[in-house]
């Protein structure tokens, strides 16, 4: 084994059971913070695939923003920070088929492609290129302008309809408590 | 897939960087741990609060104003990103691609000049 | 990666986490002489020449200093908020480039840790957004009404100038093509080559969300003592309320420095080039420029109320980040 594979292992374990804490923790907190953890593990496994850019966003999205959202998410939620409700309720099944499912059609798909078995091959190009090269390719007529200019018209329509199903609560939450 | 890459290269100084850092920072805690004194009571543990007693829960329900912005947030957050790339591949643009990226900058503008006459931007 | 290599970069590693600290407990100094200064006072005189020993006096005291932990906190979070809180501020220097590269005893040293990651300046932005979790888990795990309060303002005063900041960022990348520090400095050489000719509404938005990250006053709300008691770390005491200032300060001063770095030339200067030891001597009189400008501030202005706080992140800093990026994209076109 070389060290790459040691770290990549070790990274996965935590990654993995941050992961199950997520959905395993009783307090919605700790849960939201053991998410973090396991977002952060997958920004350590784009260093190791050679996606840099990936990792940095991945942390500046996912952790930065995202996971701030649902910690939001959490203290607006009445009572529901002390609580403890059980874990599971009476379809924990057909969640854990559908997990297993997913699993098994995963690992299905990943041993028909050739090249995810094998090692992760060097990256021809320089890493200063590669980011020029995202840049040139995101606003290229062959490359992917469509899904970019795309992307922003959906991040607008995202933020408007957030604000249209947010707008309401606002009004309920004034009567409650004022923080 | 470690290898020669002087991309693990570059990264490796955080793998060293980190564990400092969180040495440099439980250092003093651990010395302040066994150096300080500790003499509990039941006053001293109690919750500050200005000399009052405590009333109610501590997680009142907060404003969803702060939720709205970090929604607002994740939104601009996500575009700016994209900023990025293009800004570093800047000098190798044509016209045309340039200007897609102001387009991209303009729909960001319209979103938030929506947000701000929408209010939701106002801190009530 | 070799030996050698390993060895310079855990040198380094210790050198900057070192001078962070020491960089804290005199900027602290620094900061009390200043204000009383400007406040016709003398300020700390008394341990030591010109109170040279004041920190020290200060560290010693701290570390001696009994440490509460309140009976309904969550005591994990509790006592590790405080270090998740000061990890990001002495990381994240790391690709700030500190000096040319020089030879030190037969060897191609190149000063600063990483100051050629090709994603520098995502980098930082990525290690200031961590940087939110250490206050908001002080606030929440406090159990205390004023610290949730004051972790959850200075969460969302913090994301909200987060964005300008970022956008800052855009105009020395698009002038320089890069998100290498290392390459945005090197564009810089010269006085006139500095990008504050260039961006000066970018170094203004940059050093203005800067210190709104920081939590500094005029933005220092989620402090607040008169109304919050102090906010997030209002249960902190002893060491690790010394912990959560060291924060603060080593942000000040990485942000000065992030901005000296981008706008100000970062280490050149003049005989930079002959006198490769020069460089982090200019890089630091920068920043320590920049460090007086804050505290300086702090002394004349009053704090933002918090709407009016979160207006002008929204509404002025962030349109005016916008209006920058695509300015300077125009002038590049039309210019370069």
């Amino acid at each position: 084994m070389t060290i790459a594979q040691i770290i990549f292992i070790a990274i996965s374990a935590i990654t993995v059971i941050a992961s199950i804490l997520v959905v395993a923790s009783r307090n919605l907190v700790h849960a939201a913070l053991w998410l973090v953890l396991s977002l952060a593990g997958v920004a350590v496994l784009f260093v190791l695939l050679q996606a840099s850019f990936l990792a940095v966003v991945q942390v500046v999205i996912y952790i930065g923003a995202i996971a701030i959202l649902i910690i939001f998410a959490v203290m607006l939620t009445r009572r529901v920070m002390r609580e403890t409700k059980p874990q599971v309720n009476r379809y924990w099944w057909i969640g854990a088929l559908a997990a297993l499912l997913l699993f098994v059609t995963l690992v299905v798909i990943l041993n028909q492609v050739p090249s995810a078995a094998s090692s992760v091959s060097e990256l021809p190009l320089p890493e200063e290129d590669l980011l020029s090269m995202l840049g040139t390719a995101l606003v290229d007529v062959d490359g992917f302008v469509l899904p970019f200019e795309v992307a922003s018209v959906l991040l607008l329509a995202a933020l408007i309809g957030s604000l249209v199903i947010a707008r309401p609560i606002k009004l309920d939450a004034e009567e409650g408590d004022e923080a | 897939m470690f290898g020669e890459a002087h991309m693990h290269d570059q990264w490796i100084f955080v793998a060293f960087f980190l564990p400092i850092g969180f040495i440099a920072a439980a250092v003093p805690i651990i010395a302040a741990r066994i150096l300080g004194p500790r003499k509990p009571n039941p006053v001293k543990l109690s919750t500050y609060e200005c000399g009052v007693e405590t009333v109610g829960d501590t997680w009142v329900q907060f404003k969803v104003q702060y939720y709205v912005f970090a929604l607002i947030f994740v939104i601009f957050d996500v575009e700016a990103v994209f900023l990025f790339p293009w800004a570093v591949a800047y000098n190798q643009l044509q016209l045309y691609m340039v200007l897609e990226g102001v387009l991209f900058i303009l729909i960001l503008a319209a979103g938030l000049f929506y947000v701000w006459r929408k209010g939701a931007l106002e801190w009530s | 990666m070799d030996i050698p290599h390993l060895v310079e970069w855990t040198i380094e590693s210790i050198v900057i986490v070192v001078g962070l600290i020491a960089g804290f407990a005199y900027l602290t100094l620094f900061e009390r002489k200043i204000l009383a200064r400007i406040q016709v006072r003398i300020g700390p005189n008394r341990a030591g020449p010109w109170g040279l020993l004041q920190p020290v006096a200060d560290g010693i005291k701290l570390i001696f200093k009994e440490e509460l932990i309140p009976n309904r906190a969550d005591k994990l979070l509790f006592v590790l908020a405080p270090v998740i809180t000061v990890v990001p501020a002495l990381i994240v220097l790391a690709v700030v480039p500190l000096g040319p590269d020089m030879m030190i005893f037969g060897h191609n040293v190149t000063l600063g840790i990483a100051g050629d990651v090709n994603v520098g300046v995502l980098y930082i932005m990525a290690v200031s957004s961590i940087a939110v979790y250490g206050i908001a888990i002080a606030g929440w795990s406090s159990s205390n009404k004023y610290a949730l309060m004051g972790g959850l303002r200075a969460t969302a005063q913090m994301i909200s100038y987060e964005l300008a900041l970022g956008l800052a960022f855009v105009g020395p990348i698009l002038l320089a093509n890069s998100m290498n520090l290392m390459d945005i400095v090197n564009a810089q050489r010269g006085l006139l080559g500095w990008y504050i000719w260039l961006q000066p509404l970018g170094f203004i938005i940059f050093l203005l969300a800067g210190i709104a990250e920081v939590n500094r006053d005029p933005f220092d709300m989620p402090e607040a003592e008169q109304e919050l008691t102090a906010g997030y770390h209002a249960e902190y005491s002893g060491m690790k309320f010394a912990l959560m200032f060291m924060a603060e300060y080593d942000k000040m001063i990485a942000v000065s420095m992030i901005a000296a770095t981008l706008f100000l030339g970062g280490f050149w200067g003049p005989f930079v080039e002959q006198i490769p030891l020069l460089g982090p001597v200019y890089l630091l009189i920068k920043t320590i420029f920049l460090l007086f400008v804050m505290i300086w501030m702090r002394a004349t202005l009053v704090r933002f109320r918090y709407d009016r706080l979160m207006a002008f992140g929204w509404k002025v800093l962030l349109p005016l980040a916008l209006v920058n990026v695509v300015v300077t994209a125009v002038i590049v076109l039309v210019g370069g």
